[in-house]
């Protein structure tokens, strides 16, 4: 039962992480991203018509990567080029992205793939309770693993890392030390916008094999909370996503089991935890030591010192 | 996780409208959705029957407007139609009633229809169907294919609506096989294919190997498909996506009702009134049944049609208890349609959470 439920828990997780370490990667860099949602169904869409037209899951992913981070670049290209509000920005990225899937997506509606298969790995795959959730799953999720560490590897081991969070924290220091804060944070605008692509994806290729409109039911935006959360970070972004989805896969099942535990109390954990969590990190802001990275949400300009 | 950002798609149909009488009324419909024609669904259905409404000679290629949002807002999208021209108007959820209703009030020579609600008005009537009779029937199905007598019904939200099928369907079953045992697990969503294929999953998880679905998206076929489950869909004919564990469907043919009102607008014999078909008129009904359903399950479904056609037969007649024993109704007696409309209660058969 643990281990059904643990499974559960990482296959309903797995989307919102992606697309909450893409978030975190553009934020990291100062650029606020409220498009999440729509690149998730770009994703989504493009994922599975790259599978639906090749027949392989993996062409499928690198088209949502791909499709994704061209259109995340339309918000770099909006907030970095241009200096544009990134608010605004973000909430038109995902108007046009429930749009655009939707008119590109007719003809993809009812059609079936494969999806992604399950890849036991030997030998780890047979241990009790852990085996069957972490290393009886399909390669999306194996790769989420991998990107946790690589982003905080990336973000707190290398200097690139260094200078990307420079850019986010306080563009103008990074500036005078030669870093180019547009080239930096074009990057991880349109790299956080492809990995969002592949949580997407993961909703068309393995989660529900097949292309509907609006399948991503809001997962967007909970990777934008998710975001704050997390305080920047992808361990706990990684224990974000799985506590959302932990808690959607219990009630379920104890729905399914029979127990008389009240689902709307059920229901209501994980935003009670999002309240804590935000009560927790308020007064840690107050004692002077806030996550957000403090150029968030601001365009830098050269000229435009103060 | 409700979705916040809808983008409403105006899409104009191009078509041609016959050659027609000068002094008939000519027909332009305009259909207000509340989820995406590409729903595979509730949305999809009721498009099938906008297209069949078009091929009459005097209906002009009508419009449709997707993904509205229910509530005050939609009254702008309906007061868009009337503007536009359109005659007849008609909105296919529950929510739009009020903005329907008020419209209506303002535009007198319009003819609204209003989808699953119990408000009319001189120019407003309402339409629905009699789900419960497919329900009862697929059900059957079901109990005669189960073998570990569990049964896992996905649901949206413990509403009349959704909790009448329910009942109608365990009831089917338990016609056929008083030892099964119809589970329900609430998604309260309508629409969420990643969660409702996980409440299809978890149902699994607990021994169901036939399930059942009050949802707008297929994911619950997909659950059983990959678990060599059987499964009964909803909506429309979903068999494709489940082409081995897919059994029947209880599906809407608004073809049939969005025909017929045509006409009778076309006519002018239309009248306000509150219309709920059932199997005899063809509104509801059941998709073709898989070849692996054996003859004889298939010859007794086909027997309780006729009887309910007939009107010998009534989902919910007597003796009838509640989950907890309680009798609901005597030996023989049948129950009205207002009791239907506003059930609240679990037949015998069924376990899930409902609160009172």
């Amino acid at each position: 039962m643990v281990e059904i439920l643990l499974d559960a828990t990482v296959r309903a997780g797995t989307p919102i992480l992606f697309a909450t370490l893409g978030a975190i990667l553009n934020e990291r860099a100062g650029i606020i991203n409220l498009g999440i949602e729509g690149l998730m169904l770009i994703g989504a869409l493009a994922g599975f018509a790259g599978t639906f037209y090749s027949g392989s899951p993996l062409i499928g992913i690198l088209a949502a990567f791909a499709v994704t981070f061209v259109a995340g670049s339309i918000h770099a290209l909006i907030t970095v080029q241009l200096r544009g509000n990134q608010i605004v920005s973000g909430l038109a990225l995902t108007m046009f992205g429930i749009g655009v899937t939707a008119l590109f997506g007719r003809g993809m509606v009812g059609l079936t793939i494969g999806g992604l298969e399950r890849l036991p790995l030997p030998g780890l795959s047979q241990l009790p309770i852990i085996g069957r959730p972490f290393f009886q799953q399909d390669l999306l999720i194996y790769t989420s693993f991998v990107l946790v560490f690589l982003l905080w590897f990336f973000l707190y081991r290398t200097r690139t890392g260094l200078a990307l969070r420079t850019v986010g924290e306080n563009p103008a220091a990074a500036d005078t030390c030669g870093i180019s804060v547009s080239l930096y944070r074009f990057f991880a605008v349109t790299t956080g916008a492809g990995l969002v692509g592949i949580g997407g994806a993961y909703l068309s290729l393995a989660m529900t094999p097949m292309w509907i409109e609006n399948m991503s039911a809001g997962r967007g935006w909970v990777a934008v909370a998710l975001v704050i959360f997390s305080g920047w970070s992808s361990g706990k972004a990684m224990f974000g996503a799985y506590l959302f989805g932990g808690i959607t896969a219990m009630q379920l099942r104890f729905q399914a089991i029979g127990t008389d535990i009240s689902t709307h109390v059920l229901q209501m954990l994980p935003y009670v935890f999002t309240i804590l969590v935000l009560v927790v990190s308020t007064i840690r802001l107050q004692k002077g030591s806030s996550q957000q990275p403090q150029g968030l949400g601001l365009p830098y300009d050269r000229e435009d010192r103060k | 996780m409700k979705k916040t950002m809808v983008m409403a798609l105006v899409i104009l149909l191009c078509g041609f409208a016959g050659p027609v009488l000068a002094q008939d009324k000519q027909i332009k419909a305009g259909f207000v959705y509340v989820g995406p024609v590409g729903d595979a669904g509730w949305t999809y259905a009721h498009d099938l029957g906008r297209l069949e409404m078009e091929k009459l000679p005097f209906v002009e290629p009508s419009t449709y407007i997707e993904s509205v949002p229910e509530g005050a807002e939609s009254a702008r999208v309906i007061n868009g139609l009337v503007r536009r021209g359109h005659n007849l108007i008609l909105t296919t959820s529950f929510g739009y009633m009020d903005a329907t209703i008020d419209v209506a009030k303002r535009n007198k020579d319009v003819i609204f229809m209003h989808c699953s609600g119990y408000k009319t008005a001189e120019n407003v009537g309402t339409y629905f169907g009699r789900m419960y009779e497919p329900r009862y029937l697929s059900g059957i199905i079901a109990g005669k294919m189960t073998t570990k007598n569990i049964i896992g019904y996905v649901a949206a939200f413990p509403i009349p609506e959704v909790i009448r099928g329910i009942n109608a369907f365990t009831l089917g079953v338990r016609s056929v096989n008083p030892e099964a045992q119809v589970r329900v697990v609430w998604t309260q969503t309508w629409f969420d294919p990643g969660v409702e294929r996980d409440a299809a999953d978890s149902l699994l998880d607990v021994g169901a190997d036939v399930l059942a679905m009050h949802q707008d998206a297929p994911a619950t076929l997909q659950a059983a498909e990959a678990r060599g489950a059987y499964v009964i869909g909803y909506n429309s004919d979903m068999r494709h996506f489940a082409p081995n564990a897919f059994l029947t469907a209880p599906v809407w043919n608004w073809g049939a009702l969005y025909t017929q009102l045509a006409e009778a607008v076309h006519n002018g014999t239309w009248k306000s009134e509150q219309i709920w078909w059932g199997v005899k008129d063809g509104l509801v009904g059941l998709a073709d049944i898989h070849a692996k359903v054996p003859d004889d399950v298939k010859a007794l479904v086909q027997e309780r049609t006729a009887a309910i056609v007939a009107g010998t037969l009534h989902p919910f007649t007597g003796p009838l208890k509640d989950r907890d024993g309680h009798q609901v109704l005597g030996a023989g007696e049948t129950m009205s349609d207002g009791e239907m409309l506003s059930m609240n209660f679990f037949v015998e058969g069924v376990q899930g959470t409902l609160s009172k």
